[in-house]
């Protein structure tokens, strides 16, 4: 199996959206990650989640990969947006929308 | 673990640092902080975040379960009230 910081890494590189999360959409774990994936779907783009309590060793993988202590870790583009106060601060001030919508298009017209 | 001694953790680790922390379950916790400092001046929300977990350390790891926090530079605070 592949280094743990190798699959985070090789897992945050295919998705332009990917949320680290306790849970999954449908049911999450935890408040935090609930009013994370609770904004993306108010913005009704596709996104990926990842569940770390399904997988330890991802868990706290991905603490040390983007020197955050919590879940959740919301990731676009490949980059490392911040946690559920930064991603909600961005909603409110109007800033994640468009980032979300650059993101998307980008990958689009790279097909 | 007491709001007082995280606003202390959090004031060494930015020297100057304007910070409020509330219990907001009372059960020792989960917190709420507001902190307001110069040092945030030019940063990122990651970075400004990131300075105040590395302010707490391993207190973050081990006793912390939750923390809300609001990054602001004084500009920002004081057009906020």
């Amino acid at each position: 199996m592949a280094d743990v910081s190798e699959r985070i890494k090789s897992a945050i590189e295919s998705n332009r959206i990917l949320i680290f999360m306790k849970g999954n959409r449908n049911f999450p774990m935890c408040g935090f990650s609930a009013a994370t994936v609770e904004i993306f779907d108010s913005l009704g783009v596709p996104y990926e989640t990842i569940d770390v309590l399904a997988d330890q060793e991802v868990r706290e993988g991905i603490k040390r990969y983007s020197n955050w202590p919590t879940i959740p870790q919301v990731f676009i583009n490949g980059k490392f947006i911040g946690g559920c106060d930064i991603v909600r601060e961005l909603y409110e001030t109007g800033e994640l929308e468009p980032m979300v919508r650059a993101a998307l298009a980008e990958g689009a017209s790279r097909g | 673990m007491d709001p007082k001694q995280i606003e202390e953790l959090i004031a060494k680790g930015i020297p100057g640092a304007r910070v409020e922390v509330r219990d907001y379950t009372g059960g020792g916790d989960h917190f709420e902080a507001v902190v307001v400092s110069e040092a945030f001046e030019g940063k990122t929300l990651v970075e400004r975040h990131q300075a105040v977990y590395n302010a707490l350390g391993d207190a973050m790891r081990a006793r912390v379960h939750a923390l809300t926090l609001k990054t602001l530079t004084p500009a920002q605070y004081a057009k906020r009230r």
